[in-house]
């Protein structure tokens, strides 16, 4: 199932970007979490136990908004502005993250 | 060696107001700030330049703050996480990717405040986001919900419905959380209040504007259940006036007020406090901003929510002690400085008691129960941490070590309130509960060439 997205359309912007191979805009100044959000209703990411997750705070406290972007997994899409030719991927069930104790 | 004579931790209204008196004393001051730009979350993107009128006037003021971040003597990072705050001054901060150290004899704290988790059974589902969410989206992309439902309860969900409408995006309906009696609570509260008037006012405005827009409005509305309908939206439902409600909508924006974000002044070792009448954890400050820790300050809405109008004053009081410890100005100067910022404080601060008691969050998102999801992180529900109360866990730790609630990479911030509020529901008063170092998640990798940097 597609799920429309949850924001009004928005004019095409000007970035090129793909979200699993499918191509999607955005505009310059956007965090990718507000691109993949105006391009789609569905998960962004599932965690280990496969329930589907989106964007949450949009300011960096939640970490629901992980992705992969240009093969470097964990990436907090809610913190990142997008790049032209980005290739981000959902990210599908736990991935560890590097947190370590000091 | 320090790099600054003063590090602000926040580029929000307080570590603004505080950067601008710094230099203007001479100082050097470096601003780090986790976000792409200035302005904290009020002023989210407002240098930007972007035609968002419908964001209102209160916002655009945030411009001139931003605008005197540009003097020479204040170097502002953004994009820059802090993981670690030591004694003695040194301030651990990542960006893009890599570390830096930085030192100063004076740290203010100015990290503002997070959303309250708003836990109740579906809120992880997507389509269900804090109404503080949708408006960062529409401040940063001018991205505009369509046919959303507000829910919960707060001055922050009148103003983004009215932005909404302004917007020409109107949410489909208001399900507020507040009863009649928590406003009857609230009215003794109200004289005092008046001393805010023109917030006052402004509120009375926005609920005018809600009204005649047409937006439905429910009050006293609990037993919040969220689910993903057949075209993967959320069917909403409630309870109000004893009746069951149901609403579907594509997105559900949710909020119950904000609290301190206290990781950073927690891991730094500042003492805290329970704030009974907000329901939050927060620093323990005095007058000028001045906490337990030698060299560290604290100002806006990290040491206690009371809105950007007060975190300005706050800010501007913090930096004048601070110029004055740092020997630059007298004692006096600092006391006649201060008459305008200490009186701006004063009126900000007259309307919390009567908001915090009218706008109180509802119990069942306090302390949860059943299935509902607390800890987003590690799937951790209501029912495994009553049930870990239960065999005995009587503080955060405890709770922490037999649930692995709060030891996923958001660290507790979605969740140590709520074991907080289950805690208390169980009959016990737990203390803050601890931040470690990293305060956030860092690659060892990162971590190792920062160590081979200073070897
Ligand atoms: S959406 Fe919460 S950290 Fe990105």
């Amino acid at each position: 199932m597609t799920i429309a997205s949850r924001f009004q359309p928005r004019p095409e912007g000007a970035l090129r970007l793909t979200l699993d191979g499918a191509p999607l805009t955005a505009h310059p100044g956007d965090s990718l979490a507000a691109a993949i959000l105006c391009h789609s209703g569905e998960a962004s990411r599932t965690t280990g136990r496969d329930s589907p997750r989106t964007a949450f705070c949009m300011m960096g406290v939640c970490f629901e908004c992980l992705v992969e972007v240009d093969g470097l997994p964990n990436v907090q899409a809610c913190m990142t502005e997008v790049r032209d030719g980005m290739a981000v991927r959902r990210q599908m069930g736990l991935r560890k993250l590097g947190a370590a104790d000091v | 060696m320090s790099d600054a004579d003063l590090i602000i931790i926040g580029a929000g209204p307080a570590g603004m107001a505080a950067a601008s008196i710094a230099v203007q004393g001479g100082m050097r001051v470096l601003v780090l700030d986790e976000q792409p730009r200035a302005g904290g979350q009020i002023y989210r993107n407002v240098g930007n330049g972007a035609p968002r009128g419908w964001l209102g006037k209160d916002y655009a003021a945030g411009a001139g703050l931003v605008a005197d971040l540009g003097h020479p003597n204040i170097r502002a990072e953004f994009g820059a996480t802090v993981w670690r705050v030591e004694v003695g001054g040194r301030v651990i901060w990542s960006q893009g990717g890599i570390s830096h150290i930085s030192a100063a004899p004076h740290l203010l704290l100015a990290g503002g405040a997070q959303e309250r988790p708003t836990p109740f059974a579906g809120w992880t589902l997507p389509g269900v986001m804090p109404a503080g969410a949708a408006q960062i989206l529409m401040k940063t992309a001018g991205l505009l919900a369509r046919d959303a439902v507000l829910a919960g309860s707060g001055p922050l969900l009148y103003l983004i419905a009215a932005q909404m409408i302004d917007a020409g995006a109107p949410p489909k309906a208001l399900v507020e959380t507040q009863t009649r009696a928590m406003m009857l609570r609230a009215l003794p509260s109200l004289p005092r209040a008046v001393l805010a008037l023109p917030t006052l006012v402004k509120g009375v405005g926005l609920l005018q504007k809600i009204r005649s827009a047409g937006v439905v409005r429910h009050t006293g509305a609990a037993a919040f259940h969220a689910e993903p309908n057949d075209k993967g939206d959320i069917a909403f439902s409630f309870t109000a006036k004893g009746r069951r409600h149901r609403i579907e909508t594509p997105l559900l924006l949710t909020h119950q007020g904000v609290i301190p974000a206290t990781h950073i002044s927690r891991a730094a070792g500042v003492r805290h406090r329970w704030n009974h009448a907000q329901q939050a954890f927060e620093p323990i400050v005095g007058p000028w901003g001045r906490t337990d820790q030698p060299h560290i300050h604290i100002a806006g809405d990290g040491a206690g929510i009371a809105g950007a109008d007060a975190a300005q004053a706050a800010g501007a009081l913090a930096a004048l002690d601070i110029l004055h410890l740092a020997g630059r100005i007298g004692e006096d100067s600092r006391n006649q400085r201060s008459t305008a910022p200490r009186a701006a404080l004063t009126r900000a601060r007259a309307i919390r008691p009567f908001l915090d008691a009218a706008y109180a969050p509802s119990p069942e998102i306090l302390a949860p129960e059943g299935k509902t999801i607390v800890c987003r992180c590690e799937e951790i529900t209501a029912a495994d941490i009553r049930q870990s109360v239960a065999e005995g866990a009587n503080g955060p730790r405890q709770v922490k070590t037999a649930t692995r609630a709060g030891m996923g990479p958001c660290q507790g911030r979605m969740c140590e309130i709520t074991t907080r509020g289950i805690l208390a529901a169980c009959g016990t008063s737990p203390s803050p509960p601890r931040a470690r170092t990293p305060i956030k998640p860092i690659t060892l990798g990162e971590i190792a060439s920062l160590q081979e940097q200073n070897a």
